[in-house]
């Protein structure tokens, strides 16, 4: 059942503008209500398809509730383990230089469990493109803490609101990736308005276009929305990522080659 | 005949470690993609690929740790490209999980345990480390056979879709011995298509090299789905074709060598170096009279749990020789079960550091032992 | 009622009533439906007033929107079907 604001379907002088990339292929997913997951690889296979790489693409899942995107993405896609999705990515980039090769993973796999495997891919500089979904939760474990939960947040795990003494400070993966030499492209997006999914999908462009000049290693963070793992509604969602997430996860380019035009 | 020095031409003979001549043999097969992190003994197999890939146009990594290496290899194995990484013992132990799911995955890469002494046969053969899966596991006994054991293991994996182990140790990788460079004749013929290689899905429906097992099921049965088309996952799916294959590969690649078994009264059996050492000891043992025969598994897994069936069958008592605890002896009495004694004649014997080779890895103290069991056995 | 000057198809089914396309529409032409859909969710309805700028499609997670618009302000945002 599909319905449009005219009984008769769009009447026939109106122009379609927007539609489903080709690339999310036609099955529903099954992530949450409210989920800002799906925002971000939309755009992100938006950016693949227009940019013609499509069939010169692998993509490395990570796991959490993005890797069941291995299923819809209608490009060539491999599984990784929990955390290792940027080492895998540097077996694909190397045997394969001349395809665009990038990672999918959340906070939880690539900061905490994968923290070493993402830093040392950055100061290699492997020349392919990390994407990491920072919704600072273990969604896909039912909301725990990851180490990007900001202090204060409640979680499975941390009932009374992440403590710095208890706890820890949450790590900013970008502003730390930033400092490294073979790092050619840091930028934090967000998902939760219709203008920074836009925006979101111009650093995956950028962040994508750095790997296709071959300028070094590129990480891409996009803040969503986990309404699952805040305990909120889907609604509330993006109010509570403004309010609690953002001002310690600022979105904006940290680093950028000098040579890129995009 | 041509050194292995800066040349490219691949050497056809060549006198060299063990080590050396299983990552030249690598090569030769068409491995391109290596990574290593420094443990001896394996530590020579990541010295001669840092120097041999790059002439052949290869990728040789020294990786940060061993997880990020088998995790490489997997994502370069799944590229479509033959990738092999070589550790030692406690390497091994990090990189279990991914070893677990690669069988799952069906990611034919090739892993080499250099071990120190030999206690990592539980960890080869029962590992990877979860789930009820297992590698193919082959363990050399010379560097000639090393280096065939190179190119069939990578072609087993590609024939299964299946990760391959070869074992060996301290003797095999550092001992030096002329070697001649040439597929056996069972690892040379045809294989399936690699319809699983993800390069990007350049003119076909693209691919999803995964151990999860993602399925689209349209109309689930269970009625959970929570939307038309919804993506379905069963996870399982995978862990019953690894029981399946596994099952086939018992039935078709089961390997090992005997001798004397015709009028043997006693058997000694070991796997890799330890093989030889055994199949000398037993052949002095011959010479002085005692009827012993000998049987050396290769293949670890599958395991020849017939070969031992039978010597249990008549009754002869078998003698074990490994250098850990009493490992192999478990399988060996699974394949005898309790037809006829097994006797535990090995121990750790190391040097200080390790890794080197102890003064029990001796021809003539395992002679000994086999005197003391004849005897027992021939009181009893 | 002003002719709309855009419209939105939307796949009814698939939503899974977020409410998310709610505030994002800027003549706030969407309303959730009393009634639910297939899988059990209340679901956006259009009035009259589109101006197809897409913001829907941008926010929504399920992918339910398709954008109709009569004059295209971006030719690269451009979509023939
Ligand atoms: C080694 C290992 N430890 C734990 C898990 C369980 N696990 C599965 S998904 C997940 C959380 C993933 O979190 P994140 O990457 O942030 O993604 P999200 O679920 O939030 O989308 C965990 C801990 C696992 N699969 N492997
Ligand atoms: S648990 Fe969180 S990240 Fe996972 S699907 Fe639900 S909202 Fe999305
Ligand atoms: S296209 Fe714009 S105006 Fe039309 S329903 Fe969507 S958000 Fe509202
Ligand atoms: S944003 Fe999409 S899924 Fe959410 S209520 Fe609107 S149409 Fe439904």
């Amino acid at each position: 059942m599909a319905t449009t604001g005219e009984a008769s379907g769009p009447a026939a002088e109106m122009r379609k503008v927007f539609t489903r990339s080709p690339l999310l292929g036609s099955d529903t997913h099954s992530l949450c209500p409210g989920c800002g997951e799906p925002n971000a690889i939309r755009v992100l296979m938006e950016t693949i398809e227009e940019m013609g790489e499509r069939g010169n693409t692998v993509c490395v899942l990570g796991i959490g509730c993005y890797t069941a995107f291995g299923a819809l993405m209608q490009i060539d896609c491999q599984q990784a383990m929990h955390g290792r999705a940027p080492a895998q990515a540097t077996g694909v980039k190397r045997v394969l230089p001349d395809r665009l090769v990038f990672t999918l993973q959340g906070d939880g796999d690539m900061v905490t469990e994968g923290l070493q495997e993402i830093v040392h891919a950055a100061a290699r500089g492997e020349r392919f493109t990390a994407i990491c979904l920072n919704n600072a939760a273990f969604g896909e474990t039912g909301g725990h803490m990851t180490a990007t939960t900001v202090l204060g947040q409640r979680t499975k795990s941390t009932l009374g609101g992440r403590d710095a003494g208890r706890h820890g400070h949450p790590i900013k993966l970008p502003e730390m990736l930033a400092g490294l030499d073979g790092v050619a492209y840091v930028a934090r997006g967000t998902v939760h308005t219709p203008v920074g999914v836009k925006k979101t999908k111009k650093l995956f462009r950028a962040a994508l276009e750095t790997q296709r000049l071959g300028l070094g290693f590129s990480l891409v963070e996009v803040v969503t929305m986990c309404p699952t793992g805040w305990f909120v509604s889907a609604a509330e969602g993006p109010r509570f990522q403004e309010e609690k997430l953002l001002p310690v996860f600022p979105v904006g380019e940290l680093k950028r080659p000098r040579d890129l035009r995009v | 005949m041509s050194s292995t020095g800066s040349t490219t031409e691949a050497p056809r003979r060549a006198f060299l470690e063990g080590g050396h001549a299983l990552a030249e043999a690598a090569i030769q097969a068409g491995c391109r993609f290596y990574c290593g992190y420094p443990m001896t003994p394996s530590t020579e197999v990541l010295e001669y690929m840092a120097r041999r890939m790059p002439e052949v146009g290869g990728v040789c990594i020294n990786v940060e740790s061993e997880i990020e290496g088998i995790n490489m290899v997997w994502g370069a194995t799944g590229a479509g490209v033959r990738s092999m990484i070589a550790s030692t013992t406690n390497g091994m132990s990090l990189m279990q999980e991914s070893l677990s799911e690669m069988v799952l995955g069906q990611v034919p890469a090739v892993v080499v345990n250099m071990g120190r002494g030999q206690g990592d046969y539980n960890q080869c053969t029962r590992g990877g480390g979860h789930g009820s899966q297992r590698l193919i596991v082959l363990a050399p006994a010379n560097a000639q056979e090393a280096v065939e054991t190179a190119y069939r293991a990578f072609h087993l994996a590609e024939k299964w879709r299946h990760p391959v182990l070869i074992y060996g140790d301290f003797l095999l990788s550092h001992t030096s011995e002329a070697v001649t460079f040439a597929p056996p004749d069972d690892a040379t013929g045809p294989l399936p298509a690699k319809d699983w290689v993800t390069d990007g899905a350049t003119g076909r429906s693209p691919r999803l090299l995964t151990s999860l097992g993602m399925r689209v099921v349209e109309a689930p049965e269970d009625g959970l789905a929570i939307g038309p088309g919804q993506t379905r996952t069963d996870v399982t799916a995978p862990m019953h074709m690894a029981v399946a294959r596994h099952r086939e590969i018992a039935a078709q690649e089961i390997r090992f060598e005997t001798a004397w078994l015709e009028d043997a009264e006693l058997v000694v059996t070991a796997f890799g170096v330890l093989g030889r050492f055994a199949r000398y000891a037993a052949q002095l043992a011959r010479e002085e009279g005692m009827r012993i025969g000998f049987v050396r598994p290769y293949t670890l897994v599958p395991f020849p749990y017939d070969v031992y069936r039978r010597v249990g069958e008549r009754g002869i008592p078998i003698a074990v020789f490994e250098n850990n605890a009493g490992q192999m002896i478990q399988d060996v009495q699974l394949g005898v079960l309790g037809r006829a004694p097994v006797h535990f004649i090995g121990e750790i014997s190391m040097d200080r550091s390790g890794f080197g080779v102890g003064p029990k890895i001796d021809a003539l103290h395992i002679l000994a032992r086999l005197r003391e069991v004849w005897a027992a056995r021939s009181a009893a | 009622m002003a002719k709309s000057v855009g419209t939105v198809v939307i796949e009814v089914d698939a939503c899974k009533g977020c409410e998310l396309c709610i505030p994002v529409c800027p003549p706030g032409v969407l309303s959730m439906s009393p009634s639910v859909n297939a899988i059990g969710f209340r679901y956006p309805i259009l009035r009259d007033g589109c101006t197809g700028c897409e913001l829907c499609a941008e926010i929504c997670p399920d992918y339910c929107f398709e954008v109709f618009r009569a004059a295209p302000s971006r030719a690269s945002a451009e979509v023939t079907a």
